[in-house]
């Protein structure tokens, strides 16, 4: 009967529902955030001015905002995919690395080859590899019923360390200090949108993305057949989903996806595979997922949102001297209150009873 | 004088009333039922009267005193006792465990042979034949219930409330729950039998009171009338129980079971056939391999011995795709597991099922436009209540779900049916409407496989009976040569008369 009370025009009104719910979540932390850097002495107005300037401070604060934005797209959609189809996907870290170092390998290897050849190249090889390691995730699950949480952190290990052990030996630049490979050729960058900032066609490419995942599981077979797993295994199974090849191939794409966020790191910005370069996305690109509600355009706005605070961060920090980690505190509370929508139900409801005595 | 008064009573969840002015009141000592379909505010009121909600509006009095601040530990405290459907008991413990659990006597350790003898005496005095040093894990769903009717003996409880207690009963258990209705009566004690089964209620019950749409109907005498104006009440209008199956000569075998082993412990296997036109119905108490029947038969579980074939083709290893690609409809037992995508819309789950028929998804892009033509069609035709096609279909109601899943698996271009406990959790209406559905295959010619736990559904609907227990078929005969009795006698595991 509850079921019945909440009868209205379906899609509009919960998308509509799930928007208000990240609104709500963002500026819940954004108010205890507030409280927390006002208790420990620290001028409000200043701190988020500096912030806000940091972020679009001026055309290349826009486009560096935009160029921290570009990672947290591919690693967010990566685990969005996932998530239709009903998968955790936490082995992003991973996936992300393997791509990073096969797109470099592939470049430095093609060195010579016309740019037209080896940039697609590298981006194949990236996204292979990306889909092997994610791919074997959704294979051990599948065929074995391993838990795919426990295998995609083993798996991040693994990468990490594997890619290190590259970059510490065989692939080392000998001339680097630091263990990296060999700086590709420059014209195997890519192209840069603003000149002097990391901003790169990666962005575009981004958008081409989310624009594809929208239709894919909007109007193809396949997408459906994915997002009907994940919304309800048995009644998929049923209707005569093949479940195993299924689950391996949502964590296949999700792994390529997920290994764009490396590729384009290399391509766009260093150029070179450099030992432990992500600061974490595979795991931001979780938090940007959850409160983009697994939405093309959600994520889009999420990962927006998350690039805004990273940018503005140092500003925020040697102008008002408020830590950088405080963003991570913030980001942290946004998470928190998004995966904790029963929290604002139930406020809803309290507010509501009492209205009612 | 009233053990129970509840006067009127409302209770709003948002802009829904699930409880409007209702009055309720039952005499100290009576067996009273509340009667009315699903959704129609059962246990929204026994939840009030129980503490668990808070009614917007009325005032219960119980045992003469006006409750103000009501709990559910005031309930208890105020002698009720309620049984739910879904029993709470520990498999692993005896029933005297069982029954104290909670509430054990002494503050450091029990008295084991005083708790016994107490727990015994209770159970001996209303004749529930129960060893209470058996466990529990070895009791008959039967049995199971009256273990939870004996604990809320034990609590000191007048007032009982049973909810829906006989729906996993077969018809000599029900007989008996009846029967300890009556002793416990004869004792003194009051007992409220929430239920939607007509018969029962006249067989047992000295008043019933009818909700309707959140609204108590009446308040009458059982023994001034009849089963059908009772059900006219429940629904609102005339019905009848009528449904005509006319006599065919079934076709060719469309599905055929050979030495298939349902249940990996069961001494036989089973065998069947279901023919072109005519309904095959599976009797018996869930539980005894009707999940596993379904589910093999679909492809969900392997089929290790035995074989399954469809229109002459051995089908026991094909997945599930290609079976239903070669002709199965499939109505499943658990609706919300197996045959919808709660969040999805309406339009979504018509794909569901269709999803690899060119004609809806030519070149692996979905064709929305055929779709929704579809959808309409059928919802219109099939009388599924939604505002439009893109309304989730989880905010639809039980009878208008099952309606879409019916409608959708219908028309489907397949030879056999495989409909699972099709009318569970459905109102009248839609109840007689799904039978009706069923039959109109039937004449269409298809093969249909019955699966279900009423046997109202199993005699007015099948040509041939059988009766699963414990995984093995006990009888399979023509549904005239079958009655009531007989068949409860083979799901209970007994041979031989019948």
């Amino acid at each position: 009967m509850s079921r019945e009370k909440k009868a209205g025009s379906g899609r509009w009104a919960s998308g509509l529902q799930n928007i208000w719910l990240s609104v709500v979540a963002i500026l819940l932390s954004l108010v205890i955030t507030s409280v927390i850097m006002a208790a420990s002495g620290n001028n409000l107005a200043e701190a988020y001015s500096a912030l806000f300037k940091g972020a679009f401070g001026s055309r290349n604060a826009i486009a560096n905002t935009l160029a921290k934005t570009v990672p947290l797209i591919f690693v967010g959609m990566a685990c969005a995919f996932s998530n239709k189809g009903g998968i955790f996907n936490i082995g992003c870290e991973g996936q992300l690395y393997s791509g990073a170092l096969a797109a470099a390998v592939a470049a430095i290897f093609l060195q010579g080859a016309p740019r037209i050849l080896v940039i697609p190249a590298a981006f194949v090889a990236g996204m292979a590899a990306g889909m092997l390691v994610g791919g074997l995730n959704g294979f051990l699950k599948a065929k074995l019923q391993i838990n795919e949480v426990l295998v995609a952190i083993m798996l991040n290990y693994i990468m990490r360390y594997l890619t290190s052990y590259f970059v510490h030996g065989p692939l080392k630049d000998p001339e680097a200090s630091v263990a990296q490979t060999v700086a590709m050729d420059d014209s195997y960058m890519l192209t840069k949108l603003v000149p002097k900032t990391q901003l790169t066609t990666a962005l575009l490419l981004a958008l081409v993305i989310a624009v594809l995942m929208y239709f894919f599981f909007m109007k193809t077979r396949t997408g459906f057949n994915i997002r009907a797993v994940g919304e309800n295994r048995l009644a998929a199974q049923a209707s005569g989903i093949a479940m195993s090849s299924t689950i391996v191939l949502t964590m296949a794409v999700s792994g390529a996806l997920a290994a764009l966020t490396g590729v384009t790191e290399v391509l766009g910005k260093t150029g070179k595979f450099v030992d432990g370069f992500s600061p974490g996305y595979g795991f931001t690109g979780i938090a940007v997922a959850v409160l983009g509600r697994n939405n093309p355009a959600g994520v889009l706005l999420s990962a927006l949102l998350f690039g805004i605070m990273e940018s503005g961060a140092m500003k925020m920090s040697y102008v008002a001297g408020v830590s950088t980690s405080m963003i991570k505190v913030m980001q942290g509370l946004v998470i928190l209150f998004v995966a904790t929508p029963n929290l604002v139900s139930f406020l809803k409801r309290r507010k509501g009873e009492k209205k009612g005595e | 004088m009233y053990a129970v008064e509840m006067r009127g009573i409302t209770k709003r969840f948002g802009s829904f009333t699930a409880n409007d002015h209702i009055d309720f009141c039952v005499e100290k000592g009576e067996i009273h039922c509340l009667l009315g379909e699903n959704g129609a505010g059962k246990t929204t009121l026994m939840n009030i009267l129980f503490g668990l909600y808070h009614a917007d509006e009325g005032e219960l009095i119980i045992n003469g005193k006006s409750v103000t601040k009501h709990s559910a530990r005031n309930a208890f405290l105020c002698g009720l006792g309620m049984v739910h459907q879904h029993f709470m008991l520990v498999d692993a413990l005896s029933i005297w465990e069982n029954v104290i659990i909670g509430n054990e006597p002494g503050r450091f350790s029990i008295d084991r042979k005083e708790s016994i003898r107490q727990v015994q005496a209770i159970a001996d005095s209303y004749n529930f034949n129960l060893n209470v040093e058996e466990k529990v894990s070895e009791l008959s769903v039967g049995m199971k219930q009256r273990v939870e009717i004996l604990k809320t003996l034990y609590r000191g409880a007048e007032t009982i409330i049973l909810d829906e207690p006989t729906a996993v009963l077969t018809p000599q258990e029900v007989d008996q729950l009846l029967d300890i209705f009556r002793d416990m009566k004869k004792q003194g004690k009051t007992i409220i039998f929430i239920t939607h089964k007509l018969n029962e209620t006249k067989a047992v019950s000295d008043h019933v009171t009818v909700l309707r749409a959140g609204k108590s109907v009446h308040t009458v005498n059982t023994a001034d009338v009849t089963v059908n104006e009772l059900a006219g009440m429940m629904v609102g209008h005339e019905v009848s129980f009528e449904l005509e199956r006319v006599a065919n000569e079934p076709g060719e075998v469309v599905l055929s079971l050979q030495n298939v082993r349902l249940l990996p412990n069961a001494q036989n296997t089973v065998s069947l056939d279901v023919r072109a036109g005519e309904i095959v119905g599976i009797a018996g108490v869930e539980g005894n391999g009707q999940k596993q029947l379904e589910e093999m038969l679909l492809g969900l579980l392997k089929c290790k011995e035995g074989k399954i074939s469809l229109y002459g083709e051995e089908i026991s290893s094909w997945p599930t795709r290609k079976r239903v690609e070669k002709g199965i409809s499939y109505i499943p037992s658990d609706r919300y597991q197996r045959a919808i995508l709660p969040g999805f819309s309406i339009l979504d789950n018509y794909l569901l099922g269709n999803q690899f028929d060119e004609h809806y998804v030519p070149h692996g892009m979905i064709d929305y436009r055929v779709l929704e033509e579809r959808a309409k069609d059928l919802m219109k035709s099939y009388d599924v209540r939604a505002v439009d096609e893109k309304q989730s279909i989880g905010s639809l109601s039980g009878g208008n779900q099952q309606k879409m899943v019916l409608s959708r698996e219908a028309s489907k271009d397949a030879g056999f049916v495989l409909a699972c406990q099709p009318i569970r959790g459905l109102d009248i209406g839609a109840i007689q409407y799904i039978r009706e559905i069923l039959l109109k295959l039937r004449r269409q010619g298809k093969a249909i496989l019955l699966i279900s736990a009423e046997l109202t559904d199993i005699f007015q609907l099948s040509d041939r009976i059988a009766v699963l227990y414990k995984g093995e078929l006990m009888d399979m005969r023509k549904n005239e040569e079958f009655t009531t009795q007989s068949i409860g006698l083979l799901m209970a595991g007994q041979k031989g008369e019948a």
